[in-house]
């Protein structure tokens, strides 16, 4: 202790207490972004008798009784499982505030709750179901591919890299690194927010699995240039050169010209 | 017969050698005992200097690997996610040199890096110079040089970063392919020469190499050399100080110390850049991919330094474009050159603006405190105000996403700061500025406040002010303060319209002013020190504001 304290003065305490600060939060985020898989399956009359008990108690408020939709939100009418597995999967509904758009939260309910509800939605009208597992498989994915389609349809609202991207009056495309193989499916497919649907037409089941894949590739994989910054491009190198670059510097310059004591 | 010495040491022969070839000592005699003081904002040119000879020590070593072609590749190297992808021979190349080039992608950061913090030295190596008031007579001409190394290093920068075509790169070749075509009648034909037909062609990278590492590298070591000559010609300026005069140089000498700090000092910028490059990767043109003009990526930036010209085109009202006998006269883009020309423009003649409005054309050596010239200080700030606005406006996006504002909410705000930033900032910096003089001249009539609490006899509380050193007494007091100077009649006895002018627009800018201390003040403040009242010395300072 006695040590700690002697040294707090140090020059290089606050270099120490910074690096301490950044290893702490940073090594917190990376602990706490997990994902998880599930398994798509036939529904059981159980599991949408299920489901809709909890979709009259959670979600009839905005979206109608019967799924018709109110003036508060839309009809879910042949929006399908995937929709449902998607928007409530990952903590967009129930909607936490009104607002540009649905932010994504900690998942209000189970994976089992969820399923249910996904059953009892898919039984109002056709639409499209829980992805199956053959095409949630990156490695069965041609990532260079998928990264040709991602640059044409994804980049300019998700950025090349997958970082995310501002859209017009608060509203945004998430950043895709961290989100499950699942529900990056079914967010082309459905086209949850203001994203535009990529249906089977539109992308193949086969072309949407090179897409997870080159995604899963550019956000998981070891940079190669060191940290990353972000993967936010110019800006991020910028701003880092102007605080850490010309803070070095000057620090050197500092050093150099002043006079020995 | 004269007997000449003869040496008879290694060492001995090899400088007597370059003596009766060369004339060393001669060389040695001019260069090795210039001065040059020592304080640290000296020094951000040097930084400069360092940068770029590292830029140019790792560009050439980037040429020996890059192909500057825009011929049809299809990837089969190491990189998964791109193998298999069609490409240019220069994208391949650059994907070569990050990947299978032994120490490229280091070399490669390196240089990039070196990029960013060349434009971050000469841009604050500028801002040095003008905040100090370096440029005037008889450096005027230094001062445009450095402007124009300014310009080179974007066009430097901008070439090189268009050189890899990637996705990012080729997004901004195509705003500057805009920028061109939105000249009136001749840009369509400057845009079709420069890329050789219509947008991308293939010749643009072909092109863009040369000027990248012959054209514009060349300049800039000839305007370097001007800049470094003109450094020894006029000498180095100086911080006021006791014993510095306009007629000296304070400092260390070249030979031996100048030159060994700088040798060193080159060294540990070398040894910065290293370490940013080996730890923190910079444009991983990989993940953008290959350039086609479809894809236009989410977050699309320049480098920093060409960030404000697209700022500005972000935050430029769409309706400026307008049809003049059915051909379009778009205002909503070529402006931005305007925006480039009037920074530019404004720089190189501040100068001799300054000058004409003081009336003040004397050779000056010694700096200003930054607070001693209020009114420069407050231009400059509204000038850096202006450029951080469109700066930060084309990062608009990103601070629109992190920090889940509205994108359209931002670009109004930008909009108004862009006129109402600069304002503000003059206004405010220049009370900042009078208030900082204002303090200077309190402590030099009546001393520093010690801390120290003093009972009077009855009871009052007062705090001891202790008298300055005189070394720190001569900063607050040396200095030249710019004053309003009114109309004066020419030759001819009359006052002329220009003259009038000047006088108006030097009234706005120097009317408010805080005098330096004289001697009889400071003689007075000293001897009824011992019966110091508040209210005297505030009624003192006040009264000399004004005049």
């Amino acid at each position: 202790m006695k040590l700690l304290a002697e040294r707090r003065r140090h020059p290089m305490a606050l270099v120490v207490l910074l690096l301490v600060g950044l290893l702490l939060t940073g090594g917190a985020y990376a602990a706490f972004t997990g994902t998880s898989t599930a398994n798509a399956e036939e529904y059981s009359a159980s599991d949408v008798e299920e489901g809709e008990k909890l979709f009259v108690t959670n979600c009839a408020t905005c979206h109608g009784m019967s799924g018709e939709g109110t003036e508060n939100g839309p009809g879910l009418i042949g929006v399908g499982a995937a929709a449902v597995d998607f928007q409530v999967g990952t903590g967009r509904m129930p909607l936490q505030m009104m607002g540009p758009q649905a932010q994504i939260k900690q998942p209000q309910f189970s994976e089992e709750q969820t399923r249910q509800m996904a059953a009892y939605v898919a039984s109002l009208g056709p639409g499209p179901a829980v992805p199956e597992d053959e095409y949630l498989d990156p490695s069965k994915g041609d990532a260079a591919a998928g990264g040709g389609l991602f640059r044409v349809n994804c980049a300019m609202c998700h950025n090349v890299v997958g970082a995310g991207g501002a859209l017009t009056r608060g509203k945004y495309a998430p950043s895709l690194s961290g989100v499950s193989e699942k529900h990056l499916y079914e967010a082309m497919q459905t086209g949850p927010q203001n994203m535009p649907i990529f249906n089977d037409a539109n992308l193949t089941p086969e072309q949407k699995r090179d897409v997870i894949a080159y995604i899963k590739e550019v956000t998981e994989e070891t940079e190669p240039g060191g940290f990353s910054l972000g993967s936010i491009g110019p800006v991020s190198e910028g701003l880092f050169i102007w605080f850490f670059g010309l803070a070095g510097v000057i620090g050197i310059t500092m050093w150099l010209s002043s006079r020995s004591k | 017969m004269t007997m000449t010495h003869e040496p008879t040491t290694a060492v001995g022969k090899a400088a007597n050698f370059a003596e009766t070839r060369v004339g060393a000592s001669k060389m040695v005699r001019e260069f090795g005992r210039k001065i040059f003081p020592s304080h640290w904002s000296f020094m951000l040119g040097e930084v400069a200097l360092y940068t770029f000879i590292i830029l140019v020590l790792t560009g050439t070593f980037l040429t020996f690997w890059f192909k500057p072609a825009m011929g049809h590749a299809i990837y089969e190297g190491p990189y998964v996610p791109l193998q298999g992808v069609e490409m240019s021979e220069a994208f391949e190349s650059t994907l070569a040199i990050s990947f299978e080039v032994r120490g490229g992608l280091f070399i490669r950061q390196m240089h990039h890096w070196a990029a960013l913090l060349f434009m971050v030295a000469v841009s604050v190596h500028a801002l040095r110079i003008f905040f100090t008031g370096a440029y005037r007579r008889p450096r005027e001409i230094n001062w445009m040089v450095g402007i124009a190394l300014i310009a080179l290093g974007m066009g430097a920068g901008f070439t090189g970063y268009s050189l890899p075509d990637d996705v990012l790169s080729g997004n901004g070749l195509r705003i500057i392919d805009g920028l061109l075509k939105s000249i009136p009648l001749v840009g369509t034909y400057i845009s079709f020469f420069l890329f050789g037909g219509e947008f991308p062609g293939v010749d643009i990278i072909s092109r863009l190499y040369t000027l990248h590492i012959m054209i514009v590298p060349a300049l800039i070591i000839a305007f370097i050399a001007i800049h470094l000559m003109f450094v020894v010609i006029h000498k180095h300026t100086q911080w006021p100080g006791a014993g510095h005069t306009n007629r000296n140089v304070v400092g260390e000498p070249v030979l031996p110390t100048f030159a060994a700090k700088g040798g060193g000092f080159f060294f540990m910028i070398f040894a910065l850049l290293g370490f940013l490059s080996g730890i923190f990767s910079i444009n991983a043109v990989w993940a953008y991919g290959p350039y086609d003009p479809s894809p236009v990526s989410a977050g699309t930036q320049p480098d920093w330094y060409i960030g404000w010209m697209d700022g500005y085109l972000r935050i430029v009202p769409g309706w400026l474009e307008f049809y003049v006998f059915g051909l379009p006269l778009s205002l909503n883009i070529n402006t931005a050159l305007l925006a480039a020309l009037v920074l530019f423009g404004a720089m190189a003649i501040w100068p001799f603006f300054e000058a004409w409005l003081t009336k003040d054309y004397r050779e000056h050596h010694i700096l200003d405190r930054p607070r001693n010239n209020p009114t420069r200080t407050a231009v400059g700030v509204a000038a850096v105000v202006w450029y951080a606005v469109m700066w930060a406006a084309a990062s608009g996006d990103l601070m629109a996403v992190f920090f889940h504002m509205s994108l359209n909410d931002m670009i109004y705000i930008f909009r108004i700061m862009f006129f109402l930033g600069p304002i503000l900032g003059f206004i405010i910096t220049k009370r900042i500025c009078l208030g900082l003089q204002r303090k200077d001249r309190e402590i030099v009539l009546h001393g520093y406040e010690s801390g120290e609490i003093i009972r009077l006899p009855h009871g009052e509380f007062q705090e001891r002010h202790k008298p300055l050193d005189p070394h720190k007494l001569w900063k607050l007091m040396a200095y030249e303060s710019p004053r309003y100077i009114p109309a004066e009649p020419g030759p001819d006895g009359k006052i002329s319209k220009g003259e009038k002018r000047r006088a108006t627009i030097a009234k706005y800018f120097y009317e408010d002013r805080v005098a330096p201390v004289t001697k009889e003040e400071l003689d007075a403040a000293h001897h009824d020190h011992h019966a110091l009242e508040s209210g005297s010395h505030e009624a003192g300072s006040r009264g000399s504001i004004g005049h």
